[in-house]
């Protein structure tokens, strides 16, 4: 994905993570500007089903060439499905970071969380 | 990103921008990481032709009649072997053997020589040629301002220079001074990647145009990333992450670098080091499943650490994780199964032969 899009639809975590959130579950990823801050992303190592993730705490960690970094969980939950597709496909992190680059899906310990969260135009502004 | 404004710029920083490359700071100047991605640039050099700016690096010019006495003392390898229009890999290093840096010494011809020196490394290199230059009949000239260099790596990346260029190529670890882009030039049969290549130290008011003709050409603009992950699948230390002060010619595998019976500064310590042997060796590894090695990440054995990463990357060629460690030499031998802590996960690697990604001949 060439441009730098931070769509609408979706909660951010300064840590440079997304969250859909989709009823009492949410679907976890990373921003577009952490993916092309990465560049292109060869490993892709997350949780299992079943996991606990903790709001603010490493869950699952992206190598690109060039470096490692650990994956903040924007909220808590339990991992409830895990994208097998980047067991093979790690470049889609970068190619579709909102889409078919997506991490994890949790099921939410606590809703209230999301209120902690930037909307796309708060989250764009501190990245300036 | 804001950079830090002392950073220093190439002449063809413009040129960079436009080619819309990722720029980084690297050792006091701003580069580019990539322009399009690390992966297809390196796989670019292996299957085509890559093109580097590679001005950064430093360029020393010594002459004068007292000049190979001079370079026997200050330097590791015999400089007396250097026909005019040759080159050949040597070290700088300190009295205690330690490598303060790694370099290629062309002889020009005559009494003039030419030194190219790491970056980041450069300030100190030319203090301690100046200082060791005093007690001999020798100029030393920092000419890094004088050049551009680029560097044209790839299987064919002669041909397309030959072509292009219209220029008579020297060998391989060979220099020639013809024109290029009309003005005075070195052409050097040298490069940093495992592949048959050239460098070009060039005026750099030509720079930015021969740099462009070559990429109109299909020579695909490289940056520092690509330099990095091919120069570990050839098994180059680079200085500062495998070699430097602390480490010595002879656990590197440099010990063919040095040659004592020419008395250069640290070559009491490195026949001392030969004799007793160090009992770590730099090999290099690769993983045999999942997990990327990075500098620092220790090396097990037997349920021991025997060793440390110094370079660890993503190899584009092989597709895995590669890199070099300091490995006790009991654990040391080629094939031998070894781990790698990556972060807290046990990773299965194997000590393996030089290069990690074989030249097709």
């Amino acid at each position: 994905m060439a441009e730098a899009s931070y769509p609408e639809d979706l909660k951010y975590h300064p840590e440079h993570d997304w969250a859909r959130i989709e009823g009492d579950e949410a679907v976890l990823g990373v921003t577009w500007y952490a993916q092309d801050a990465l560049g292109e992303v060869v490993f892709f190592e997350g949780p299992n089903v079943g996991d606990e993730l903790k709001q603010g705490e490493p869950y699952a960690e992206v190598e690109s060439v060039k470096s490692v970094s650990d994956v903040i969980a924007p909220l808590s939950g339990e991992v409830v499905a895990v994208n097998e597709t980047l067991a093979d496909a790690p470049e889609s992190i970068n190619a579709d970071p909102y889409g078919s680059g997506w991490l994890v899906r949790i099921r939410l310990a606590d809703p209230a969380e999301a209120g902690s969260l930037m909307d796309a135009g708060a989250y764009a502004d501190g990245l300036e | 990103m804001t950079l830090d404004p002392g950073l220093r710029r190439t002449p063809l920083y413009e040129t960079h921008l436009e080619a819309e490359a990722k720029i980084v700071p690297f050792a006091g100047w701003e580069m580019p990481v990539f322009y399009d991605g690390i992966k297809e640039e390196h796989i670019a050099v292996r299957t085509h032709a890559g093109i580097f700016d590679v001005s950064h690096m430093g360029r020393i010019e010594i002459e004068g009649r007292g000049s190979l006495a001079f370079l026997q003392r200050l330097l590791s390898n015999d400089a007396a072997r250097l026909e005019e229009g040759e080159a050949q890999y040597t070290l700088l290093l300190n009295e205690q053997a330690g490598i303060l840096d790694d370099l290629l010494l062309y002889r020009i011809g005559g009494d003039r020589y030419l030194v190219v020196t790491n970056a980041g490394n450069h300030a100190d290199d030319l203090a301690r040629f100046g200082q060791i230059a005093r007690e001999f009949d020798v100029y030393v000239r920092d000419v890094s301002l004088d050049y551009v260099m680029l560097a044209i790596q790839g299987r064919h990346a002669r041909r397309t220079i030959e072509s292009q260029l219209r220029i008579e190529l020297p060998p391989r670890m060979g220099l020639t001074v013809q024109r290029v882009g009309g003005r005075p030039a070195f052409v050097c049969g040298t490069g940093y990647t495992g592949e048959d290549g050239v460098e070009l130290m060039i005026d750099p008011d030509v720079g930015p145009a021969v740099w462009s003709e070559l990429v109109d050409a299909g020579v695909v603009p490289c940056g520092l990333g690509s330099r990095d992950t091919l120069r570990l699948e050839a098994c180059f230390p680079l200085h500062g992450n495998d070699i430097g002060p602390e480490t010595d010619p002879i656990s590197t595998g440099l010990g063919w670098a040095c040659v004592e019976a020419t008395g250069f500064i640290g070559s009491d310590r490195v026949a001392e080091l030969r004799r007793q042997g160090t009992g770590r060796r730099l090999v290099p590894f690769l993983i045999e499943g999942d997990g990327i090695p990075r500098p620092g990440n220790p090396v097990i054995f037997n349920e021991e650490v025997v060793g440390e990463v110094t370079s660890g990357t993503f190899s584009p060629s092989l597709e895995r994780g590669i890199g070099m460690a300091y490995i006790e030499s009991g654990a040391a031998g080629q094939g031998t199964a070894i781990e790698i802590d990556v972060r807290g996960k046990r990773r299965d690697a194997r000590v393996s032969s030089k290069p990690l990604y074989p030249k097709e001949r």
